[in-house]
């Protein structure tokens, strides 16, 4: 992997640097009121060196990610802009992908989007002009051929980072590896994983990774949520597609009593933790507390991870 | 072939409001084929139509007729000298067919008794499944013979997302993963490095976003 900077994103000098990274995850308001996320900004700060803000997560109206990020820049910390292919169209994308520049932000996360059907917009028509593959590919162009995608000159590239998402979890399995090799292809630089819970599986995966040699061409940050409870860890095991939680882990939830599942939750999104920092081709974690976001100092601590690098 | 299902039977009780008489017109095409629009569904509509509009104590009269295809002039032109009768067509054919009635007799109110739902073909008698969006450019050499833009409820172009759980789609476990489908048969056929390469972004200028289309065969323009 190159160490020149193609950006000024805290999250790439860090990476590149070679240090172990940490993002985090900030889930915008159902509404107008910006304090929502000048609050979670606080208990997320200096608790990791970048913050993604989902674009409409579960397919749910929330408040946009690029006005989301530049609130999160105002309370001095660094987000990743995440972009979803189902609500827009190339040139929508392209739009936001220049506004979003244009207003600070330095890192985007380029994402297919979860169906509709899961929102509380079902009736919606959804767009899915590019897919997450193309997505990466056409921020990639911008940024380094300053092209749009259409082929005109673009004044003033966007500076960004550009990242992406990927499930090794998801079916079918042997299509995972080849899958993350494509995005390496269409230009990606670094990957959050979905939440890491069967260890075992993720490991297999990374060995396909390193095999192949793309953990040298991509950065990868391993997916962790914590369980807020035995209910919560139970939902995601059975309502999440997608989602690998080994029997183990939930009977450890259900075994344990209720008002210590918290805690018991956070041992085990540490434990897990500790363990990827031993897998080779690891360089970071992406620690989701899904509207848990003060848990996320607690959880880096206790897996030693802080303090953040200042670069 | 076009697939139809009927629209709810109020729905067109409420479209024929204030006709008296009218004509049911079915299609001899796609919609025979997947049971909702041929002559005995001509026949079933009209008797329920008839006996809804009795027990209201409005009667209608129904001229029942069904001709080869509705998509096509020749054919529509056949129910020339019985349309003037009549306050309202009620075509059971697919879209297409509705509004070749419409461009041809101007002054007479068409309706649907369909709703047009999709390109595909039966699974077993009286089940039908999608399998082609009339994108105007066919993939289906890189993708195994099965369709991701019909087929995957993303329309994704470059594999599976995160959803595709045991072979299923992520929005309902009776749906199919397009994509797991996909790789299943790639790999069958050892082509597994038609997976690898990138899509291009798609054109969808020869999709319906390039405005309505149309197919001209240059040597019959004679």
């Amino acid at each position: 992997m190159s160490a020149e900077l193609k950006t000024d994103s805290r999250l790439e000098k860090i990476l590149k640097s070679g240090q172990f990274a940490v993002t985090g995850e900030c889930g915008p308001p159902r509404g107008a009121d910006p304090e929502v996320v000048r609050n979670k900004c606080k208990l997320l700060k200096d608790n990791a060196d970048a913050f993604n803000i989902t674009d409409n997560q579960t397919s749910v109206v929330r408040m946009s990610s690029i006005s989301s990020s530049v609130i999160m820049m105002q309370e001095g910390l660094e987000p990743v802009m995440q972009m979803v292919c189902r609500d827009r169209n190339r040139i929508a994308m392209q739009s936001d992908i220049l506004g979003g520049a244009a207003l600070g932000v330095k890192n985007m996360l380029c994402l297919s989007g979860d169906h509709q059907k899961f929102g509380d917009h079902p009736q919606a028509k959804n767009v899915f002009d590019l897919d997450s593959i193309q997505l990466i590919h056409t921020v990639r162009n911008m940024r380094d051929n300053g092209k749009f995608l259409g082929g005109d000159e673009i004044k003033g590239v966007p500076k960004l980072f550009i990242g992406a998402a990927e499930n090794p979890f998801a079916d079918p399995f042997e299509i995972r590896v080849p899958r993350l090799a494509k995005k390496v292809a269409a230009g990606v630089e670094f990957i959050q994983t979905q939440c890491i819970f069967n260890v075992k599986k993720f490991a297999e995966w990374m060995k396909g990774v390193v095999d192949r040699g793309l953990h040298e061409k991509v950065f990868i940050l391993g997916g962790v949520t914590p369980f807020k409870s035995f209910g919560m860890a139970s939902y995601m095991a059975k309502k999440v597609p997608g989602m690998d939680v080994p029997d183990e882990l939930l009977k450890r939830m259900k075994e344990t009593p209720k008002e210590k599942q918290a805690e018991e939750g956070i041992t085990i999104a540490v434990e897990i933790i500790k363990q990827l920092r031993e897998m080779k081709g690891i360089s970071g974690v992406h620690i989701m507390a899904i509207e848990w976001e003060e848990k996320v100092g607690e959880i880096a601590q206790k897996a030693g991870l802080l303090p953040r690098p200042k670069v | 072939m076009v697939v139809g299902e009927r629209k709810p039977f109020d729905e067109i009780l409420k479209m024929l409001e204030g006709t008296k008489k009218i004509m049911v017109l079915g299609c001899g095409g796609c919609v025979t084929v997947c049971l909702t629009g041929g002559h005995d569904e001509v026949r079933v509509l009209s008797s329920q139509l008839r006996m809804a509009r009795d027990k209201d104590g409005n009667p209608l009269e129904i001229i029942e007729k069904t001709v080869e295809r509705q998509c096509d002039p020749e054919y529509v032109e056949e129910v020339a000298n019985l349309v003037p009768e009549v306050d309202a067509v009620l075509s059971m054919a697919c879209g297409a067919g509705v509004q070749y009635i419409a461009e041809r007799y101007t002054a007479t109110p068409v309706s649907p008794a369909l709703n047009t739902t999709f390109v595909g073909g039966s699974k077993k008698e009286g089940y039908y499944v999608e399998r082609c969006q009339t994108c105007g450019e066919c993939k289906l050499y890189y993708t195994g013979g099965i369709c991701p833009i019909a087929r995957c409820s993303k329309s994704l172009l470059n594999g599976p997302c995160g959803g595709s759980t045991k072979g299923k789609c992520e929005i309902d476990p009776e749906v199919d993963c397009a994509w797991q489908l996909i790789i299943d048969r790639l790999k069958a056929l050892n082509l597994m490095d038609r997976y690898e390469e990138l899509m291009p972004i798609n054109d969808w200028r020869t999709n319906r976003d390039g405005g309505p289309r149309k197919m001209v065969r240059e040597d019959f323009q004679r």
